[in-house]
């Protein structure tokens, strides 16, 4: 693929002869509108994708007794509906822990409410206590799926264009096609799609407010943005990822003010507040805080529920850390992913330690636009692969390898869409061979691995040897880009601060 | 190099629409799960059908009531088909213990058909497109590859509609460029596939013999030798064999089931609505006015399919009566096309034959609209006023495409209420695919409304600027294109139907006048399709 495409732009490199008019299809098709018609229309494509992926199965359906994360989101709202907000967290007999317990902060508590209020409307018995565990029908799954949907449409896709406008709104140029473009890769993203509408999580709330944290960012709304990120962790917990780019850079950013300790307590003072409000419930007395946190730190829940063991208890116990390990892992990549997808600056920042990060690095995307564009698209697709493919086992299990492929396609697709070609040229031309090659290489043996997971099962004393070999490449995958992005970023932010030198001394 | 050119472009407008296509087809992909109508089970049974039985009993079989009613190449696709069937589960190709098997492969092989023969349609739109500038060409390839009717009619409700109008877009693109004697072989192997498709034969056979035939006597015989052996040569390749096995009477009766009624399902939006609308109308005035009238043992809103129909005070309609109406409705266009036979007018005669056809046809099905919705997207992207109007009568068709699938629905409903009384069920069994749907249509109106105003808008900006130039500052910018308040009443009008239909009518009536809201639909769209109708005739007349 990566060499046809090459050989695509070669050739079209020399033909530049009404280049500009041919390829720019969004022109073509949308004429001199603002970006927000195009917007209208991939927003539509994407809940399309996302409505035709909710039509497969879901993650542990028809699987008793414990079934999957649909059966646990369901009894979430169960138990919401039905037991006042101070029992949420609370084991006692209307609440068995044990049985999926909520372990999600208090955010998602009151979103189970609100979906669950909706699924007791249309249909009282999927949420009634007790007798709804395990419960599946279809007017269960198209409810629980349109709240997702909702979910999605309501907070994930006004932060995309919120972020949108936010990083091309303070910059004139970069072609149109080129926003839109980056406007479908992150909306059409595979992983957030097939977790969410496939195997069944409410990332795109938590996603929605760190993206629209991020956009807040970027129009330099501090205090916004800290309230967008606060309703973020609040909603899930593996937000706190993302934390320390945070707060480094708000942190950094009050120092730098005329006033620093009025800044701070401002966003001190607007943080604690929102936190405040979200754990209203919670705060007369100690224990009630202390109780929910022990819920939501994992580490703890296998000390005294065993929910842990009960669930893998048929597995060996390397196995078990091992699936631990992935699952989890699973869930920070689809979050890391999409972030990355917006604002690549947020993994160096991730990865690199936080006293180290220079603050203006998340102002990286005011950067020209061709140095973004020529450095990541690859990158963002090797990535991609690599998250998607690690997800692979997980969504065999849930019978949703259709959607798999269907989607993994789709993104190649839009990956190389004619209208975002023009970003790939350079980046082809102008990469180190061996990178490249190794790069190659790997993507070989991930397709081969795909086939092989697919057709043979694997010796009776590794069940899960394939597992972990794709996990092991992934995860190689991930630690070499985590590297080379941070290098990349290092690079980058160096040639900022010199940029920012000489304009200072002109 | 000139050579050169024009050949990587064409390349490269490959590369461009595989991507076009190749975005739908993931997208069809994912909608295997989704609803299919009983047309599944129709072709399922056909590929058991000719794969386990002598083709001198292909049109006699009654194992199941889905019996064979296409054309004998539509049967040979099946029996080419049923081999990777075989391949992919034996059970799928048994004539008996086939039947209603619908576990995962089956589904996913007969999808997967679909999706695939959709190459034929892609094919069919490169050849029609390849000469045209880049903003037509993005256009018409939205408007065919990603037609959100053709989507629904086939991945959802299962047809193979993508795969037989490829045909007749190569076959009008061989017209356009002249080669006559390919368009017409095109169109007779068309013709073997699927029989109503017929309704344009009248035009193919009109242009032909006066474009390609017309050429003095030696040479005007030679060439109509030509075609004749040509059409003869398909003809024979298909029904020979039953022909051969003295089965063509069988055969024809098989596919032209006149025992059916005037109007297919319901209430068929074509102008047979209006007449049954004014036959009930005048019975009820002289009911009012104190005559006796006998009402007839089955009527239209009541009756299921195959029912003849009898009406109270007009006179009956016969087959014999629909198809002089359709040769009377078509005969303008026909003199048009022998008076001036213009290779550039072949597709709106086609598209103008084929909504005659729609509308004064017997037993006429709501997705033959897609017959002429596809030819009729060709002839939009030539100017904003067929755009207009191509606008509206799209999304009409589509929402008649989709309440054909309702209506399908309904009657496989229809046979369960029989067995059990399953009361939730008709509330719910379409709210999967409902949004989908509504989506689909969404996502086409508005490119469809983006991709005219782009089209159409720079040739009337150049006017405007020299206008603005003579002084008038304040010119208000007027999009090229735009479909006026009556446009923007009828959509509205579209839309409260809609929400009628899906919301109002399921509130406040429950389950009483179940078809009511299908009904009202069908009547607003026959509305439309009349509307077209006389614009079409009217272009058609009016154009040199």
């Amino acid at each position: 693929m990566a060499i046809k495409s090459k050989k695509k732009s070669i050739k079209q490199a020399i033909n530049t002869e009404n280049a500009t008019d041919h390829d720019d299809y969004i022109s073509l098709l949308f004429g001199s509108e603002g970006i927000v018609a195009p917007f209208l229309c991939i927003a539509v494509f994407g809940l399309l994708v996302r409505l035709a992926v909710s039509l497969h199965s879901y993650s542990g359906a028809g699987n008793p007794p414990k079934f999957g994360d649909y059966e646990a989101q369901r009894h979430w709202m169960e138990i919401t509906t039905n037991l006042p907000a101070k029992e949420w967290y609370r084991n006692s007999t209307s609440n068995d822990l044990a049985y999926w317990g909520l372990d999600y902060p208090p955010l998602t508590a009151y979103q189970s409410y609100v979906h669950g209020l909706l699924l007791r409307y249309f249909d009282p018995d999927s949420v009634a206590l007790f007798t709804s565990r395990g419960y599946e029908s279809y007017l269960g799954k198209l409810l629980m799926r349109w709240t997702v949907l909702s979910s999605d449409a309501l907070i994930f896709f006004p932060a995309v264009l919120y972020f949108v406008l936010a990083y091309y709104g303070s910059r004139p140029s970069g072609r149109k096609s080129d926003v839109i473009w980056h406007i479908a890769l992150i909306l059409i993203n595979p992983c957030l799609i097939l977790i969410d509408h496939g195997h069944f999580q409410y990332n795109c709330i938590s996603l929605g407010f760190t993206l629209a944290a991020i956009a807040a960012i970027l129009s330099r709304k501090d205090l916004v943005a800290s309230v967008f990120f606060s309703l973020a962790l609040n909603h899930k917990q593996m937000s706190a990822y993302f934390a320390p780019a945070f707060f480094s850079y708000l942190l950094g950013n009050c120092l730098w003010q005329k006033n620093p300790v009025l800044e701070v307590l401002k966003l001190g003072f607007v943080v604690i507040g929102t936190f405040a409000l979200i754990w209203w419930p919670y705060l007369h007395s100690t224990d009630g805080v202390l109780g929910v946190l022990s819920r939501l730190a994992p580490f703890e829940r296998g000390l005294y529920e065993d929910y842990v063991a009960n669930f893998w208890c048929t597995t060996s116990v390397i196995i078990k850390w091992k699936r631990l390990f992935t699952t989890q892992w699973l869930k920070l990549l689809s979050l890391g992913l999409t972030i990355l997808s917006c604002l690549p600056s947020m993994i160096q920042q991730i990865m690199a330690p936080s006293s180290k990060v220079h603050e203006k690095s998340i102002l990286l995307p005011l950067l020209p636009a061709t140095l973004l564009a020529s450095e990541l698209p690859c990158l963002f697709y090797v990535l991609m692969h690599y998250a998607l493919f690690s997800m692979f086992p997980l969504l065999c299990r849930d019978n949703l390898i259709v959607p798999y492929f269907a989607l993994h396609a789709l993104f190649i697709l839009l990956y190389l869409a004619p209208c975002g070609r023009r970003l790939l040229r350079p980046h082809f031309s102008a990469v180190d061979i061996a990178p490249l090659s190794l790069t190659t290489l790997l993507y070989l043996c991930s397709i081969v691995l795909h086939i092989v997971y697919f057709t043979s099962h694997p010796p009776k004393k590794y069940p899960f040897l394939f597992e972990a070999m794709i996990m092991s490449l992934c995860f190689s995958h991930f630690v070499f880009l985590a590297l080379y992005t941070n290098t990349k970023q290092w690079m980058l932010s160096k040639q900022l601060t010199s940029r920012d030198k000489e304009k200072k001394l002109s | 190099m000139e050579d050169q050119k024009p050949q990587f472009q064409n390349q490269s407008s490959i590369s461009q629409l595989l991507w076009f296509f190749g975005i739908a087809a993931t997208f069809k992909i994912l909608l295997i799960p989704s609803y299919h109508s009983t047309d599944f089970e129709v072709h399922r049974h056909w590929l058991a059908l000719t794969h386990s039985l002598p083709l001198s009993q292909w049109y006699l079989d009654e194992t199941s009531p889905w019996t064979l009613d296409y054309p004998p190449f539509f049967a040979y696709f099946e029996y080419f088909l049923s081999f990777f069937a075989r391949f992919v589960d034996p059970q799928i190709v048994h004539i008996h213990e086939g039947l209603n098997y619908k576990s995962n492969a089956v589904i996913y092989f007969q999808r997967v058909s679909v999706i695939l023969s959709d190459l034929s349609l892609l094919y069919g739109v490169y050849r029609l497109t390849r000469n045209l500038e880049p903003r037509k060409k993005v256009l018409l390839w939205v408007l065919v590859v990603w037609s959100p009717g053709l989507v629904i009619v086939d991945n959802m409700h299962f047809q193979y509609n993508g795969f037989l109008l490829g045909l007749q877009l190569l076959s009008i693109s061989y017209l356009q460029e002249g080669r006559d004697l390919m368009g017409g072989f095109f169109f007779a192997v068309l013709l073997c596939f699927k029989h109503l498709f017929a309704v344009a034969a009248p035009v193919f056979f009109v242009y032909l013999l006066r474009h390609y035939c017309w050429k003095g006597l030696v040479k005007g015989f030679g060439r109509l030798s030509a075609m004749g052996a040509v059409v003869v040569a398909v003809f024979a390749a298909s029904y020979g064999p039953f022909s051969y096995h003295g089965q063509i009477q069988q055969v024809l009766a098989r596919l032209f089931p006149f025992g059916r009624g005037l109007c297919h399902a319901y209430w068929a939006p074509n102008f047979w609505v209006f007449y049954i609308i004014l036959d009930k109308g005048l019975t009820f005035l002289l009911r009012k006015l104190g005559l006796e009238i006998k009402a007839p043992a089955t009527s239209f809103t009541g009756g299921l399919v195959g029912d003849s129909s009898h009406f109270i005070i007009l006179p009956e309609i016969t087959p014999s009566t629909t198809f002089v109406m359709v040769l009377l409705s078509l005969s303008p266009c026909l003199i048009r096309a022998w008076k001036n036979p213009r290779p550039g007018s072949v597709c709106r005669w086609i598209a103008y034959a084929y909504t005659c056809g729609f509308l004064f046809g017997w037993h006429v099905h709501e997705k033959a609209s897609l017959h002429f919705i596809i030819p009729l997207a060709i002839v939009a992207a030539q100017n904003s006023e067929d755009a207009r109007h191509y606008f509206l009568l799209s999304i009409a068709s589509e929402i008649l495409g989709d309440n054909s699938f309702i209506r399908l629905m309904m009657r496989d409903v229809t046979f369960f209420y029989a067995a059990s009384c399953y009361s939730l069920f008709p509330l719910l069994y379409e709210a999967q695919e409902y949004p989908i749907k509504a989506l689909l249509l969404i996502l086409h109106s508005v490119l469809m409304w983006y991709g005219f105003s782009a089209q159409f808008t720079p040739a009337e900006k150049s006017g405007e600027e020299l206008k603005s130039k003579g002084g008038s500052g304040s010119v208000v910018q007027k999009r090229g294109f735009h479909i006026g308040w009556a446009g923007k009443s009828y959509l509205f009008g579209l839309l409260l139907i809609e929400i009628w239909g899906q919301i109002l009518h399921p509130l406040l009536l429950g389950d009483k006048l179940p078809f009511l809201p299908l009904l009202l639909v069908s009547l607003y769209c026959a509305m439309q399709m009349m509307y077209s109708w006389i614009w079409q005739l009217r272009w058609i007349m009016m154009s040199t």
